[in-house]
């Protein structure tokens, strides 16, 4: 747990480091794994190696069961990467996020994403008991006061810090859209320090909640970065059955509908890539 | 088993807190009616225009999840309405309280059955983990 005896310090939150000095963060995310072989693990990302800035290692991703966030993560920081290691609440009571998050920390893995997940009738186990001890505005605080405040939620004190940049993520595109940007200050004041949006097609509601959060961090002195990610549909355009690729996201992605000229767009990319 | 400190005050929301409170049975059924409440014993009802949370199949206390269907339903159920969008459109319309939708404290464990009137008097509903205070 002692982030700063480590060495390495240039690689320290370098994703915090970019988000608040406002440069553009190239960010990929991992495809699910599932496989134990951490070989085949790096060279799933391998041909990304110099070209973004973190990779995010989902967690248990649509309630499938894969390998753990922060193996992969550890994994993706032993051949180079920053590592993103993702933190859901659905499998993993207080106690097992808590020794996670430590874990991960005492691993080298510095940026960690909090998030609800999504419930366990989504994925392959659907009679698996889902957890939701704390939802995921509890959990980033919790995350950040292990960091600065050094003691567990009980109070008890920890011997030492873990050195981590917290996300969070935020669906401007889910209902009640109104409410989308008073939950993301809400994280925001719980301690998000990044944060990432689903994937976004429709810029003008991606601009008015924009200009709804940058309001209310500004007023409440905030200043998290803010990313926009395209990059899941990336995942769905180049899967190698192309028209499969194109209906996961008009039947996955908020927002998708409505884009004619996207879905066109994505087709021709698709068909390129394969 | 058993080797909690004695110096330790005993975890709330279970062991002796089981003993129902004084007007515990008209409680619940009156909120059982009015609001399909499940007695968590933390009610923040006030401030989710009278949308009981817990009746969210992932049990969120601040706010909804970003699964919520196009539509306004719920990720779990599709048929039924996402408790927080319902909660979030009620209270714009409550005269008090508006969009008062606060940073909840981690609820504590199992709270089926307990009353929140008593927990309102007693203060139970208002004590959160040391690790929770800044």
């Amino acid at each position: 747990m002692s982030g700063s005896g480590t060495g390495e310090p240039e690689r320290r939150a370098a994703l915090g480091a970019i988000a608040s000095s406002g440069r553009f963060a190239v960010t990929a995310e991992m495809p699910t794994v599932d496989t134990a072989d951490p070989a085949a693990i790096a060279s799933l990302v391998a041909p990304l190696l110099g070209h973004v800035d973190a990779i995010s290692c989902t967690d248990n991703s649509g309630a499938h069961a894969h390998v753990s966030s922060v193996a992969v993560a550890k994994v993706l920081l032993d051949h180079g990467f920053e590592p993103i290691a993702q933190f859901a609440c659905r499998d993993r009571n207080r106690l097992a996020l808590q020794s996670d998050l430590l874990g991960a920390s005492a691993l080298g893995i510095r940026n960690i994403c909090i998030m609800t997940g999504d419930d366990v009738t989504a994925g392959d186990h659907p009679d698996a008991k889902r957890v939701f001890d704390l939802d995921s505005t509890q959990l980033i605080r919790i995350a950040s006061e292990l960091r600065d405040g050094e003691r567990y939620l009980s109070g008890r004190a920890l011997s030492g810090s873990p050195s981590y940049t917290i996300g969070a993520v935020e669906n401007p595109f889910a209902p009640p859209m109104e409410f989308r940007p008073a939950r993301l200050a809400k994280k925001i004041e719980a301690g998000a320090e990044f944060v990432f949006t689903q994937i976004a097609f429709d810029l003008d509601v991606l601009g008015r909640f924009m200009a709804q959060v940058v309001d209310r961090t500004a007023r409440a002195r905030r200043h998290p970065g803010v990313g926009v990610r395209p990059g899941i549909g990336a995942r769905g355009a180049v899967h190698p059955s192309r028209s499969r690729g194109t209906a996961f996201l008009t039947k996955s992605c908020a927002g998708w509908k409505g884009f004619p000229e996207t879905v066109r767009r994505t087709r021709v990319f698709a068909s390129r890539a394969t | 088993m058993g080797s909690a400190p004695s110096s330790q005050r005993p975890p709330t929301g279970v062991g002796p807190e089981a003993r129902p409170a004084p007007g515990h049975r008209r409680e619940r059924k009156a909120k059982e009616a009015a609001f399909d409440c499940r007695m968590c014993g933390q009610c923040i009802l006030h401030s989710t225009g009278l949308t009981c949370p817990m009746r969210c199949p992932k049990e969120l206390r601040n706010g909804p999840c970003g699964g919520v269907r196009r539509d306004g339903s719920c990720e779990v159920y599709p048929d039924r309405p996402c408790v927080w969008a319902l909660a979030w459109r009620r209270s714009q319309r409550l005269p008090l309280w508006r969009s008062d939708i606060h940073h909840v404290q981690p609820r504590r464990p199992p709270v089926g059955g307990t009353s929140s009137w008593a927990s309102f008097v007693t203060g139970r509903d208002r004590i959160v983990p040391d690790g929770w205070t800044r």
